[in-house]
């Protein structure tokens, strides 16, 4: 009764034929889009990887063999778990963390510049001028990255000319290029979230924080960080899920002894052929991403609904 | 407490690019003092006080307070504390840890910031109540928590950007004696700005009352009331028949006006007696109290034929409105004192009034709000 109501108030603010197409819109996408493709994702990664002739055959019948290969790897594995998968996966968990942090680092000065500082004009030419550069495709901004911190590249030709280092340093190799492609990538999904929060803080908070004493770490520290902390949790977490989740970025920038955990999933499914193995992989790694998202929102009470504002 | 200080405006000018917002100023606000600068929006009056608490340079010109020159020391080294129109309490926080602000930044441990907290918080008489957070608090509550956060600071001038303006009308009433109360108790300079003139009046020893940047007249609160100093200081502070004219003759310091109601003596403003001259255009200012119905002993200069056009009955006062042949309107109070006023709308009287009590003043802008 009470939903049947809900939906008619719903159909009667939007008209019948908007409210219509939003409510299939929204259960097309929900459903079609998310739920379903994610379950058979999940039905996948519980079968094993039979031939095309066994399946639905008797032998094809739900089972945790991957979860339970990515822990302990092949059966008869000396090492009792799986060294190389879990490895991967741990490093991938932390580099994400890195870059969300180092992105959290640059761009809440530039956020707190935008929503506080800059007025009018300059307020509009800075914001395009961090869009912009997002009309670059993903793949080109990549190898745009590779170039600069080539052997032969900008920095190290660079430094090699002001004599401040006699060989290249290779950036690839000790990911310093892929932390900074990743962290390039998602500046936008950083600054934005931290701009929408500073941006609705009093400037009087900040004036009255000053005027009873306050140095300006201080101001930022009690007053202004406090406050843009759905925006900070926001940020952080598209960066955070985002970042784990980049293939492109490190199949160009990553050096060629670290995977990321990505990388496995994609070699799961195309190299390998292995789908079931590489859905579970990819379930292990969603869960896991979530979990401790929830788990750092938590630690810094924010609570999921405030995100959204 | 640290007591009160002087404050010093010298010469004092500031602009934004082309536009003068405060032009001139010369004031001294003596230690202790309870000092208001009254103006409508847009008068320079904000922009006086942001000088004052550090958050604008002046273009030209000192801020001196208790003697020194503070030119270039920013709001969080000056002994002065602001209270904002809006309060800008912080929301995160907790009433406590609001009026404790200050001393947190001044890095006083946690125990003797609570303590120092609960003292005030019992000076505005919200004992009991730091845990709470700014948003369950009353509007009047919430006052009185802005004040004690800027009183924690320990400044020796304290300034209000017309701190009651969100207020209801009673609390406003009741927090202007507060405001007194608690000035007096603490003895800190306090500067207020606000555009209401009955709240500069009520409160303050002395007020500055501004226009376009430019501060017109400074005096206690009856000077301003009863001997305006420009025509636009008497047409802001309180209610006043402006009748405009031109001067007939001067004596005694009384002058001669013939205004479109007839030729009116009234008494020259002090600030105005060197500078109204014979054949000058004046204002005769005659406040709406000044004109009765008694007519005995008036003359026909001190005396205003109309007719009756409104009527309002407020109780202890009773206004008219009053219109001249000659097209001028007159507004008068009468105090209530069991007669009855009018022979009612459209019945023809004559107003009278004491000449020292109407005021003549050079022709000038008049207040855009009458």
């Amino acid at each position: 009764m009470a939903k049947r109501s809900w939906l008619g108030g719903f159909l009667d603010r939007n008209g019948q034929a908007l409210g219509l197409y939003i409510l299939l819109a929204v259960s097309f996408w929900l459903l079609f889009l998310i739920i379903l493709p994610q379950l058979a994702m999940i039905d996948f990664s519980l079968r094993h990887d039979l031939p095309a002739a066994q399946q639905g055959g008797p032998q094809d019948v739900w089972t945790f063999e991957n979860y339970r290969h990515f822990i302990f790897g092949l059966p008869g594995n000396p090492d009792g778990w799986n060294r190389l998968d879990v490895g991967v996966f741990g490093r991938t968990i932390v580099a994400a963390a890195f870059v969300t942090i180092l992105n959290l680092v640059i761009c809440y000065p530039v956020a707190y510049y935008l929503a506080q500082v800059a007025r009018g004009r300059q307020a509009r030419v800075m914001a395009v001028a961090l869009v912009v550069p997002y009309w670059v495709n993903e793949i080109l901004r990549a190898f745009a990255f590779r170039i600069i911190f080539g052997a032969t590249g900008v920095i190290n030709s660079t430094l090699l000319t002001l004599g401040i280092i006699d060989l290249p340093i290779d950036f690839i190799r000790a990911d310093i290029a892929l932390y900074a492609g990743l962290g390039y990538a998602y500046v936008l999904l950083m600054v934005f979230p931290l701009y929408n929060a500073i941006e609705s803080l009093d400037r009087n908070q900040i004036e009255a924080a000053r005027d009873l004493g306050a140095p300006w770490w201080r101001i930022h520290t009690r007053i202004v960080l406090p406050f843009a902390k759905p925006g900070i949790t926001s940020g952080c977490t598209m960066v955070f899920m985002l970042a784990a989740g980049a293939l492109a970025a490190p199949q160009i920038l990553g050096g060629p002894s670290n995977l990321w955990f990505t990388q496995l999933i994609y070699g799961q499914f195309f190299e390998s052929v292995n789908w079931p193995r590489g859905a579970a992989y990819a379930i292990i790694l969603l869960v896991a991403c979530t979990l401790l998202v929830l788990l750092v929102m938590r630690l810094f009470k924010v609570r999921l609904g405030e995100i959204g504002k | 407490m640290a007591g009160g200080v002087s404050v010093e405006l010298d010469r004092l000018l500031v602009q934004f690019d082309e536009f003068v917002a405060v032009r001139d100023a010369n004031v001294r606000i003596e230690p202790g003092e309870f000092f208001s600068f009254l103006g409508p929006s847009g008068c320079g009056k904000t922009t006086i006080l942001r000088t004052i608490s550090g958050f604008l340079e002046p273009t030209s010109g000192a801020v001196r307070i208790d003697g020194k020159d503070m030119a270039f020391i920013g709001p969080n080294k000056r002994p002065t504390a602001l209270i904002f129109q809006n309060l800008a309490l912080f929301p995160l926080m907790t009433v406590w840890e609001n009026i404790a602000f200050a001393l947190e930044m001044k890095g006083v441990g946690a125990a003797d910031r609570r303590k120092h907290a609960d003292e005030l918080l019992a000076l505005i008489a919200l004992d009991g109540q730091g845990d709470k957070y700014v948003h369950e608090l009353s509007g009047g509550q919430k006052q009185r928590v802005a004040i004690a956060r800027a009183l924690c600071a320990e400044p020796s001038v304290l300034l209000l950007d017309e701190p009651l303006s969100a207020l209801d009308l009673k609390l406003r009433q009741h927090m202007r004696t507060e405001l007194r109360t608690i000035q007096r108790r603490v003895g800190l300079t306090f500067i207020y700005i606000t555009h209401d003139q009955g709240e500069a009046l009520t409160m303050s020893d002395h007020v500055a009352v501004m226009r376009e940047g430019v501060i017109e007249q400074i005096g206690d609160g009856r000077t301003i009331y009863d001997d305006p100093a420009t025509a636009f200081v008497a047409s802001f502070v309180g209610e006043n028949n402006a009748l405009p004219g031109r001067v007939a003759e001067i004596r005694d310091g009384v002058a001669l006006v013939d205004t479109s109601v007839g030729r009116l003596r009234a008494r020259i403003a002090t600030a105005a007696r060197d500078r109204l001259r014979t054949d000058a255009e004046a204002i005769v200012f005659i406040r709406p109290e000044a004109l009765d119905l008694d007519i005995a002993g008036a003359s026909a200069e001190t005396t205003i034929q109309a007719t009756v056009i409104g009527e309002e009955f407020e109780g202890p006062n009773m206004h008219l409105q009053l219109r001249h042949d000659g097209g001028a309107e007159l507004r008068v109070s009468l105090v209530n004192k069991g007669r009855t006023g009018t022979a009612g709308i459209g019945s023809s009287l004559a107003a009278a009034f004491d000449p020292m009590k109407a005021v003549a003043l050079p022709s000038g802008a008049l207040s855009a709000e009458e």
